[in-house]
């Protein structure tokens, strides 16, 4: 078996040796930090657990840790098993292998569900091993020992001996089937549910170099490169000697692309000692582009293709239940409503960038990636290199969201490396990540609803505008034909239009959801108006008295746990009991997504002028049984919904000529801490597997917003972003 | 254009252009990786450091402008007790997701308590807000500033 611990540190010391002058990258030893020696070598029980004779324990963290907190929470799953002290417990941070780690990615809220038995099993085979080494020394029965945090115990006889002096025995017995291990009843969990702070963290509060772009490598150059600002133009010429002739400029060259928005784009390259270096030379390079073959597309050419697009006349239908015209024709009263949200960038707060070494036909590479080995293979392709010969190194990411699932930056970096001959950084400037983003797709549903005499839901039509190629949406830009409140409403039609846009577009942390929920739950609070309803009963009366609607791992949709989120964020947010003040106001939303439950109330208060104050959100979430490292949780969710109103109050991203207008945080606003409201969190623990964080408590709260906005002031938020001017008293 | 530098105590000597932002001299020449590049313009706060104690954003701050003042960065802030103070609340609480800005949110914290010691919780937004946080840590940021300052609760 190939032993990727052993691989990791020697390649980390070369990192540390590289670094030994002025700082420099430090991966994975980052935890304990102070002064300790260098510990005999430790035995290695399995591919993810080794033991140093000192008793500390290494784990290895398998996924790209982007900020989600899986550095600590997959190894907090091993170590619950493995019965280990957490306080002697070190995370180091695995390269890229899928020979031995499988896949590795950090998406859709994934590691939790597809982890929690994997390595539970992987610290519970550990823990045996190590059982069974003390029970050969002491000459016992290994079913009358059992563990302590860091040692196993025989009670009969009075006896225990430490991890770190079994580890080697236990590491030469054979492994056990591990589908053969009891693992524990979780009332006895010690690591597991219990709020552990980052393992990071003593290493982020001091500034260490964790980061992508804090990766330093010996003789290693810095990178710019400029690309079109209309998506998908070639180079015709540039002006290189002009970039050359500024101090410190090694390279300067162009670079032709593969014109493949998520593989290698052209452009052109400039190589200096500095970063700043490289960019004076960048000013100097007076690019002229190609033309692109099409029209250069901008907003309002989206807006008037939307503006004569018909309710009625969709592309395709998705879906049709039962007979939606005739349920509209005798339907008792009937809402007809048009929602749009904006292309959004993703905006990580870490620029892309990537640090790549070509030696010997062997490219060695650095990135802060969600998504390791669909890059290596993208790099291997690109550049004609072995898929071998390619390898990557997990570096934790300032900031994911989605867009590091594209490997753009890394295949770039990779080409730019290869032709300077030296190790490179490559670092886009913050205008080159607001311009050559994989954008959340913009969107419009043109909906019709209508209600039977008691206010009950029986007919829904959405007619779904959505960006995209020919009658294919583009990526992260469909729609399921499920989405709620599809199988809730007894005559349902979904139909589909595309629209042609230049924009490349991606995930953005729940995808889909993340747009669709503000349409669909805004959409639906008109209808509770309309019947004249409580929102947050309406909604509970839709989902009935239903359970299981679907097949669950699929498209499984529980209402008897939206339900739960319902009524529990009704009770926390004093829903309904509260008494407001004129212009102030509380808005409800739920959403299923990424495998989460999640019900919100956000209360706002809207001043004369239409400026939303957001004074409170309450979240209430249920994601199965167990909250591994409640800490993180709570974290998460806050995080999630704050992004979701930050988007909702000041983001767009718009198109003029083909281009992207926005450039910086001063034309595209990221929520700052004033604007941020408090954010409870509760969690509805019900008896199902535990599922991740990091994204199905971002879609219920822009609609949230746009209701509380309407309870405040009888204006309806159909367009994101809010548009205060809109919402002004009077 | 050779200059001298105090870096957290020491004196650094560094040769490039007059225009270099300080954020790059401290990055690229001085190794001193802790503050970090996130917008260039001054807009994001993830760069800054101290210079005698004033918060500053070192992505637009030539390197000709910083003179004979005193840099502290990330690195050095600890040193101060009110530094190692706001770097332990920061801990306790376990602010971070990402942590890219936290080196940036740090400092500002640390300049705000050192020239206010209980602020408001007005002031506490007010002091914050050229920092932002992409991953939203704010409720987190508001408690670890006000625990770092000995006032505890809900601001």
């Amino acid at each position: 078996m190939a032993d990727g611990a052993q691989t990791g540190a020697s390649r980390r010391e070369v990192i540390q040796l590289a670094a030994g002058g002025g700082g420099g990258l430090v991966l994975g030893f980052t935890l304990a930090g102070k002064g300790e020696a260098a510990p005999a070598a430790p035995a290695r029980l399995n591919t993810y657990v080794s033991i140093r004779p000192d008793g500390w324990v290494e784990v290895v963290s398998k996924n790209p840790e982007i900020g989600q907190g899986v550095k600590t929470s997959m190894p907090m799953m091993i170590a619950e098993e493995l019965d280990a002290d957490w306080s002697k417990v070190r995370t180091v941070q695995a390269d890229s292998d899928p020979t031995l780690y499988g896949r590795q990615f950090a998406g859709g809220s994934m590691s939790t569900p597809l982890h929690w038995d994997e390595l539970r099993r992987v610290g519970a085979t550990a823990r045996a091993l190590l059982i069974a080494a003390a029970a050969k020394s002491w000459g016992v029965d290994p079913a009358t020992c059992s563990t302590e945090p860091g040692k196993v115990v025989h009670k009969a006889s009075g006896r225990s001996a430490g991890y770190g002096a079994l580890a080697t025995a236990a590491a030469a017995l054979p492994a056990p089937e591990p589908r053969s291990i009891k693992l524990k009843d979780p009332k006895d969990f010690r690591i597991i549910g219990r709020p552990m702070a980052q393992v990071d963290t003593p290493a982020i509060v001091t500034g260490k170099p964790l980061f992508g772009i804090d990766v330093v490598l010996p003789g290693m150059l810095f990178a710019t490169y400029e690309k079109a600002p209309v998506f998908g133009a070639g180079v015709d010429s540039a002006d290189l000697d002009a970039a050359r002739a500024v101090k410190g400029v090694r390279k300067a060259f162009i670079v032709q692309g593969a014109n493949a928005p998520d593989g290698l784009s052209p452009g052109v390259a400039v190589v200096a000692d500095s970063w700043w270096r490289a960019r004076k030379g960048r000013e100097k390079l007076n690019i002229r582009w190609k033309a692109v073959e099409g029209p250069l597309l901008s907003s309002q050419d989206l807006e008037a293709r939307m503006a004569s697009t018909a309710r009625w006349s969709v592309d395709r239908i998705e879906r049709h239940d039962g007979d939606v015209d005739a349920a509209l024709k005798s339907a008792a009263r009937t809402v007809e409503a048009t929602y749009h949200y904006p292309y959004l960038a993703h905006a990580p707060l870490e620029p892309q960038n990537c640090t790549a070494h070509f030696k010997d036909g062997r490219m060695e590479i650095w990135a802060p990636t969600q998504n390791p080995e669909s890059g290596r293979q993208l790099v291997a392709k690109t550049l004609g290199l072995k898929p071998e010969d390619v390898t990557v190194h997990l570096v934790r990411s300032g900031g994911g969201f989605g867009r590091r699932l594209s490997n753009d930056y890394m295949v770039e970096a990779a080409w730019i490396a290869r032709e300077a001959g030296a190790p490179v950084k490559l670092v886009w400037t913050r205008e080159d990540d607001m311009r050559h983003d994989f954008y959340r797709p913009a969107g419009w549903h043109m909906f019709a609803g209508g209600l039977d005499a008691a206010g009950n839901i029986v007919a829904w039509h959405d007619h779904f505008l959505t960006p995209g190629q020919g009658v294919q949406p583009a990526r992260s830009a469909g729609m399921s034909a499920t989405e709620f409140p599809a199988r809730f409403t007894p005559n349902f039609r979904y139909g589909i239009s595309i629209l042609p846009s230049p924009a490349p577009t991606g995930p953005l942390r729940a995808p889909g959801s993340n747009g669709i929920s503000f349409a669909v739950q805004g959409f639906l609070d008109e209808l509770a108006h309309a019947a004249g309803a409580d929102p947050l009963e309406y909604r509970l009366r839709l989902l009935g008295d239903k359970g299981m609607v679907g097949t669950p791992g699929r498209d499984g949709y529980d209402a008897a746990r939206m339900r739960g989120v319902l009524k529990k964020v009704a009770e926390v947010s004093g829903w309904g009991r509260t008494r407001m003040e004129p212009r102030q106001g509380q808005g409800v939303a739920f959403h299923f997504s990424h495998l989460g439950y999640f019900a919100e109330v956000v209360q706002v208060r809207v001043a004369a002028d239409g400026q939303v104050k957001v004074e409170k959100v309450w979240v209430a979430g249920d994601v199965g049984r167990q909250i591994v490292n409640p800490s993180g949780a709570i974290n998460q969710v806050q995080g999630s919904v704050l992004d979701g109103l930050s988007g909702a109050l000041g983001q767009a991203i718009t198109l003029e000529g083909g281009a992207v207008v926005q450039g910086n945080f001063d034309d595209y606003r990221l929520m700052r801490i004033a604007d941020a409201p408090p954010v409870e969190v509760h969690f509805v623990l019900s008896d199902n597997p535990p599922t991740g964080l990091g994204e199905p408590a971002l879609p219920p709260a822009p609609p949230a917003l746009c209701n509380a906005i309407f309870a405040a002031t009888g204006k309806r938020v159909r367009r994101l972003p809010v548009d205060p001017a809109l919402l002004a008293a009077g | 254009m050779a200059y001298t530098l105090s870096v957290n105590g020491r004196n650094r000597r560094v040769d490039v252009e007059p225009d270099t932002p300080l954020l790059w001299v401290l990055r690229d020449s001085l190794g001193v990786l802790g503050p970090k590049f996130g917008c260039g313009i001054g807009q994001c706060g993830a760069c800054t450091v101290h210079i005698d104690g004033t918060p500053v954003r070192s992505c637009s701050l030539p390197v000709e402008a910083v003179g004979k003042g005193k840099v502290t960065t990330i690195e050095g802030v600890g040193d101060t007790e009110v530094g190692a103070r706001v770097q332990k609340a920061w801990a306790e609480l376990d602010v971070a997701q990402c942590g890219y800005c936290q080196p940036g949110q740090i400092m500002s914290a640390t300049a705000l308590l050192s020239s206010n010691p209980k602020p408001s919780a007005e002031e506490i937004d007010a002091a914050m807000s050229g920092n932002i946080c992409r991953c939203a840590t704010y409720n987190r940021i508001r408690a670890a500033v006000r625990l770092a300052s000995g006032q505890t609760g809900e601001a």
